[in-house]
């Protein structure tokens, strides 16, 4: 069994403990959000510990002896005042957090500057699709699972479901958005640091939804360019005979669900997968993408992601190199 | 010294009318269901809203046979109201020809409802506007059959001669629930019939 | 049988061993199973609906604790995804909604008429219906589940997941008719709740002197009867949409939010159905305890209604991910922080109550004033999540789960074991054991606060809810061990309960009538009770009306020896809605089997509906119709009965 990829690389100063953590944020979209998490959270403690301490203190100062029925009641005036003065205090503190609410809910709407670019976002069960389209429709490509954007830029993402609904979440950079069939959701992020992003689909969608992982890469505006230029190009045409042979294969068994563009394969079931090696894990964050995780995965997905929407591979082991060595042409 | 403990007049012993526990335990149920309903129309305008045009009937729905069926499902609820009338003052024949006349009336609402389903030139799968039209009016023909049963049951034990001027709990809930029921209707109505051409 | 009577003088007398032995020959039970199904006394529904909730407490907890075992480490392979995604929809459901709210009604049951000095319920055949359907549902449910077919889409159940096409076995339809055969029990057993409150109280309990426990009830009975129609209609559309191909979620022609909408708006509202009856033991018991009456009783009672109207407004908070706009989210955000307000009064009335009183622990004191904490934990985490943007980072995280739990469990698991050491007496003559009560509470105390305290960090490092397993390197590893132990401890807690009672039953100490020296009228009356209740129904002059003497606010006093006779058959008195003056002397029904056989012929609809065998539906139907015409076949007019209105009425 392959071990499991933990973390794709955190950027510099996140602490690399709790990748999924969102006390500390690398973006305008999330850092306010951060600020009203501590804050509310300042008041939820000191709520618990006032109650808790009066509560304690009220039994531990007051409390009676002997068995219940033979203690005598009492009229007991007073204790309204508690009422009144908690209410008060309540009061002025929920008034506060709704503002603070209120203020950061305007603050994230959108960004401060026009957006460098859309990416369109998809949820499969269970893998991202993101297809980046400028204005220029011929220019446009598509991807899984990581999204690269240029670092310090806002970046808009129009998110809908292709099949349940999934939810769209960096938490060191955005909240959730809702991936939902039928409908575009609208979110935006920006990524003030280079590194790498670690989010999740935290939408239940099914058997796999544990493993609906994604990456967010923010790359300086040059290294994201040429990346960008680098996936706009078809796949190379193979030249060794085993790689050729692979592409024939592929065509064939897996051509129904996946595309690689320059290729007749043309599907859409799965992740494109034109440029398959420069991405850093398959399965949506499940694997790293080495050799042996891959070929296991091509030999048997189900082993790894069980009930994931891709069959075994049922090919001869020629044919099974022969597809390995040309899924790694895929750069 | 025990002011609380009862010493009035004499109390009435068992079921009657408003006072009744039955008559409290269906204003519970009309409340209920009346909730239900509301969620109901709550679903078509939700999606009316969502999807818009899309949505709209096209042509707008016609009342030549809603309306003059929303005139005898109010009628019947007169004809209802004037048979109740008739046990609380011990007339016999108004109260089971009021009752009968409902009935009557309630039955000839479910065969017209009858005529105009078959004239939707859809159905219920045809689309979300069909599958709402068909739940809505389904639901309330339900609510009429049931209407028209426990009529007939009240109207049957009237004829054996359970009830008289004074013990009718039965007669008066069976009654409150015929209004309801065509009270839901004139929502449902405004609903389908009038507001589409509110709307869009 | 006595001759027919139009109305008469209710006679009053004394309570005498004479009188109790007339009205024990009226109102006995039948023997044998026969008797048994044909019961509609309050007490024996009431504590079969708390035996049954009890029941699906240990299933729902061994469930959930399958799960922990699963989670306690990374990419564990004890489960698969299908059986993790089955485990935490049935704990989800079976909590929820077999759990939390009938446990409820099994103590309403058992104690309003009890409360309200009452000999039974307004429709005690009704009663016997909404359980009789309850256990069915629960059987209903679990039949998917049994044979590996349950449902697997979270208690929630969102489309389009639930759609047929994304889950084609029959385990959501199961879960939808289910639910539906559950709000009928549900819907009748309110709206008996609601008609007892109006017009069963005894003669004196005015509406500003009942219990705080039947405030909860009876607020969460008319939210029920509000809001069980909006789920039962989520559900039935999506049958429809699974079975007959309609379009009322999909899509492409429907509206997939639209179930969340549906969803929600009963969501919201039922949350607080399952809280506001045991916050109301809470101010009932607590008082007890502290030797005083609760501080604020009319703030109390009015935050309990104000709570549910308010909860009307709110169910938005669960979809602020969907992308609503701005003004929405601010809107449902509002309301949201609003609601704590309500919650607020009561917390500071019982904190109020404890330190103006002599609080004397005991057991029940324990739970009760735990819950004052563990309340105010969980309402916290609401309140954060109330806040929208921050709720886009808290949502469908274990920081939610913390909140739900430190909810339902905190302010519904822990006033329920209170109110069962509370009550035990009553209900069985004898009382649980103290020091191994001690005991329960604090392994149940801290194993629930080792237990879900550390979810919230969880949910803070960003560990997604509903996920069968997590990768290493997250961070979170350790603290879901802690979150297993936790677990595992309550879990032992839940245990020493149970060795508790069982040990109880046969060997407690005998309670007599008034254990705790408590102030209201169900410890007026031996331990158990009757089964007439009341040999003369009491008449109350204040709202507590066994420590008037104690208290001396006034000089009305309540009598309890002294009061209305009622029997020429069974009979109790009703009064009017406000002031619960005599009004009507009610005729009870005897036992009878109609509700049983009533709710067999729903359960036969249903499960035909399920498995598309109509001929079982029709039978099921037959049954129904025929068990509708025994229940409600008027009785025959005594022959000496005038046709005409005499004058004087
Ligand atoms: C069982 C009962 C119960 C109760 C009582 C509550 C009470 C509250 N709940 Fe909770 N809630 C649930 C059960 C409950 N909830 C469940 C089951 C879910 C999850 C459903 C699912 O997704 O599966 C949920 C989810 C949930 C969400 C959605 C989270 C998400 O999915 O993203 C939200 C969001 O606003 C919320 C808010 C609140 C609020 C504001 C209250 C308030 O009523 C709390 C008010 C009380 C207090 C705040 C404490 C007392 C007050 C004071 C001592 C005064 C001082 C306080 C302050 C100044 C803050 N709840
Ligand atoms: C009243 C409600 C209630 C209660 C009491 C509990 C109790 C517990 N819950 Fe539950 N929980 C929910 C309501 C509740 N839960 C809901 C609504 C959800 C959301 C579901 C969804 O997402 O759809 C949820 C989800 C949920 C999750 C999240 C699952 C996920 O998202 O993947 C987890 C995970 O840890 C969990 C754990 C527990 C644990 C450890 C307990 C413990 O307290 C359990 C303690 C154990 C017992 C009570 C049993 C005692 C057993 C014995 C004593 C043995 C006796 C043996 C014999 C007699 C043979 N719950
Ligand atoms: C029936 C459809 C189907 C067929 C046939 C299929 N795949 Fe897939 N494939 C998928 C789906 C769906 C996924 C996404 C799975 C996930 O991550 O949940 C996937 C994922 C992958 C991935 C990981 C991509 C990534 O970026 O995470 C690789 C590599 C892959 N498939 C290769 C192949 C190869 C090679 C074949 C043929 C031998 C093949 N697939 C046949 C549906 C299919
Ligand atoms: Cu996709 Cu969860
Ligand atoms: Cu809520």
């Amino acid at each position: 069994m392959l071990q499991p990829l933990h973390n794709g690389g955190a950027p510099t100063g996140m602490s690399p403990d709790w990748p999924m953590g969102f006390l500390h944020t690398y973006g305008p979209r999330a850092d306010p959000v951060t600020g009203l998490a501590w804050g509310l959270s300042i008041i939820s403690i000191a709520v618990v510990v006032i109650v808790t301490v009066l509560v304690l203190t009220g039994v531990l100062r007051r409390a009676g002896r002997g068995e219940v029925a033979a203690l005598r009641p009492v009229r007991g005036e007073g204790g309204m005042q508690w009422i009144y003065i908690g209410l008060a205090l309540t009061l002025v503190a929920l008034l506060g957090s709704l503002v603070w609410t209120v203020t950061v809910l305007a603050e994230v709407d959108s960004p401060a500057s026009k957006p460098a670019l859309t990416i369109q976002v998809t949820g499969h069960q269970w893998w991202w699709e993101a297809t980046y389209s400028g204005d220029d429709p011929s220019r446009a490509f598509t991807t899984a699972n990581e999204i690269h954007i240029p670092v310090g830029q806002p970046v808009m993402v129009k998110l809908t479901g292709a099949d349940v609904i999934h939810s769209f979440w960096i938490p060191t950079l955005t909240g959730k958005t809702d991936a939902i069939p039928g409908r575009t959701n609208v979110a935006w992020l920006q990524a003030d640091q280079p590194g790498v992003y670690r989010g999740q689909c935290t939408e239940y969608c099914g058997q796999q939804h544990a493993h609906m992982a994604m990456y967010v890469i923010a790359d300086p505006p040059a290294a994201f360019q040429a990346w960008a230029a680098q996936q706009r190009q078809p796949a190379a045409q193979p030249a060794a005979p085993q790689q050729v042979m692979g592409e024939q294969v592929f065509v064939q068994q897996c051509g129904a669900c996946h595309t690689v563009r320059g290729t007749p394969a043309g599907g859409v079931v799965g992740p494109d997968l034109t440029h398959l090696m420069s991405r850093r894990t398959i399965g949506a964050g499940l694997l790293p993408n080495t050799v042996g995780a891959l070929s296991g995965w091509i030999e048997n997905p189900q082993a790894m992601k069980p009930g994931v929407l891709m069959p075994p591979t049922k090919v001869a082991p020629v044919q099974l190199a022969a597809l390995r060595a040309y899924l790694e042409t895929l750069r | 010294m025990s002011e609380a403990v009862y010493q009035g007049a004499p109390l009435p012993v068992g079921a009657r009318r408003r006072n009744s526990v039955g008559w409290w335990g269906m204003l519970c149920l009309i409340a209920t269901e009346a909730s239900l309903f509301a969620y109901l129309l709550f679903s078509y305008y939700y999606i009316a809203v969502q999807r818009g045009k899309a949505f709209a009937p096209n042509p707008h729905p016609s009342m030549k046979l809603s309306g003059p069926n929303t005139i005898i499902l109010l009628a019947s609820s007169v004809a209802v109201w004037w048979g109740e009338e008739g046990v609380k003052k011990g007339r016999k024949g108004q109260h089971l020809t009021g009752l009968g006349a409902g009935i009557l009336l309630g039955v000839i609402f479910l065969i017209v409802q009858m005529f105009e389903w078959k004239a939707k030139g859809f159905g219920p799968t045809s689309g979300s506007y069909g599958s709402l039209f068909f739940t809505v009016t389904g639901f309330h023909m339900a609510h009429v059959i049931a209407g028209v049963a426990i009529l007939s049951a009240v109207w049957i034990w009237s004829a054996l001669g359970y009830f008289n001027q004074r013990r009718h709990a039965p007669v008066s809930i069976a009654s409150i629930y015929w209004h309801f029921v065509d009270a839901v209707w004139l929502a449902v109505f405004f609903t389908f019939y009038v507001s589409p051409y509110l709307m869009w | 049988m006595t001759a027919w009577e139009d109305s008469r003088v209710p006679e009053t007398a004394d309570l005498t061993q004479d009188v109790r032995d007339r009205l024990k020959e009226i109102w006995e039970e039948k023997p044998g199973l026969l008797g048994w199904i044909s019961s509609v006394d309050h007490k024996e529904i009431g504590k079969r609906y708390i035996v049954t909730a009890f029941a699906l407490l240990i299933v729902g907890g061994i469930e959930a604790l399958i799960m922990r075992l699963q989670l306690a480490g990374p990419e564990r392979r004890l489960l698969s995804p299908e059986a993790y995604d089955q485990l935490f929809t049935m704990h989800g459901v079976t909590m929820i909604f077999l759990y939390a709210s009938p446990v409820l009604s099994g103590f309403s049951n058992y104690l309003w008429p009890l409360l309200l000095g009452s000999r039974d319920m307004a429709f005690p055949r009704l009663n016997a219906l909404s359980y009789w359907i309850y256990l069915a549902a629960a059987v209903f449910l679990y039949a998917g589940f049994v044979v590996g077919h349950g449902p697997d889409d979270g208690w929630f159940n969102y489309v389009p997941y639930a759609s047929r096409e994304y889950n084609p076995a029959f385990n959501i339809d199961i879960y939808a008719l289910g639910l539906i055969l559950l709000g009928i029990s549900t819907t009748v057993g309110s709206a008996n709740f609601v008609v007892t409150f109006l017009r069963t109280r005894c003669p004196g309990m005015s509406i500003n002197r009942v219990p705080i426990l039947t405030w909860g009830t009876l607020t969460a009975s008319v939210g029920n009867i509000l809001a069980v129609p909006s789920v039962s209609l989520a559900f039935f559309l999506l049958w429809m949409d699974r079975q007959f191909g309609t379009h009322f979620y999909d899509a492409n022609q429907g509206q997939p939010l639209l179930w969340q909408h549906l969803f929600w708006m009963f969501g919201h509202p039922w949350v607080y159905v399952v809280v506001l009856p045991a916050m109301g033991m809470v101010s009932d018991g607590l008082p007890t305890f502290c030797r005083r009456p609760l501080v604020g009783y009319t703030p109390v009672a009015l935050a309990t209604v104000t709570t549910m109207a308010l909860g009307f407004g709110v169910w938005v908070h669960h979809m602020f991910a969907t992308g609503l706009p701005n003004l929405a989210l601010s809107f449902f955000s509002g309301a949201s922080i609003a609601i704590v307000i309500p919650s607020a009064v009561a917390v500071f009335a019982w904190t109020a109550t404890i330190w103006t009183g002599r609080p004397r622990i005991t057991t029940p004191f324990l739970f009760f004033a735990g819950m004052i904490v563990l309340f105010v934990i969980g309402g916290v985490s609401g309140f954060m999540t109330a806040s929208a943007p921050l709720d886009w980072q808290l949502t469908d995280t274990y920081f939610v789960v913390a909140h739900l739990h430190y909810v339902l469990i905190g302010i519904n698991v822990f006033p329920v074991v209170g109110g069962l050491y509370y009550w035990f007496p009553k209900f069985t003559g004898r009382m649980l054991d103290e020091r191994l009560g001690k005991w329960n509470f604090w392994t149940m105390f801290v194993g629930f606060n080792v237990a879900f305290l550390p979810m919230h960090l969880l949910g803070v490092m960003g560990m997604p809810r509903r996920v069968y397993t997590y990768p290493q390197g997250m961070g979170w590893t350790a603290t879901n061990v802690v979150v297993s132990l936790g677990a595992v401890l309550f879990a032992i807690g839940v245990l020493l309960l149970l060795i508790n009672v069982a040990v109880s039953l046969k060997r407690g100490r005998i309670a007599g009538d008034n254990p705790w020296g408590a102030p209201t009228l169900e410890w007026a009356t031996t331990s158990p009770p009757p089964p007439y209740n009341f040999a003369v129904i009491p008449s109350v002059a204040s709202r507590h009306p066994l420590w008037e003497d104690a208290l001396g606010e006034s000089t009305a006093r309540s009598r309890i020896d002294h009061g209305l006779l009622l029997d020429r058959g069974r009979e109790t008195i009703a009064t009017s809605p406000l002031d619960a003056e005599p009004n009507l002397i009610l005729e009870m029904p005897a036992d009878t089997p109609a509700p049983f056989l009533l709710a067999v012929g729903l359960t036969g609809i249903f499960a035909g509906a399920a498995g598309h065998w109509w001929w079982l539906s029709g039978a099921g139907g037959a049954l129904l119709v025929l068990a509708l015409l025994m229940w409600f076949w008027p009785r025959r007019m005594h022959a000496d009965e005038p046709e005409a209105e005499p004058a004087h009425v």
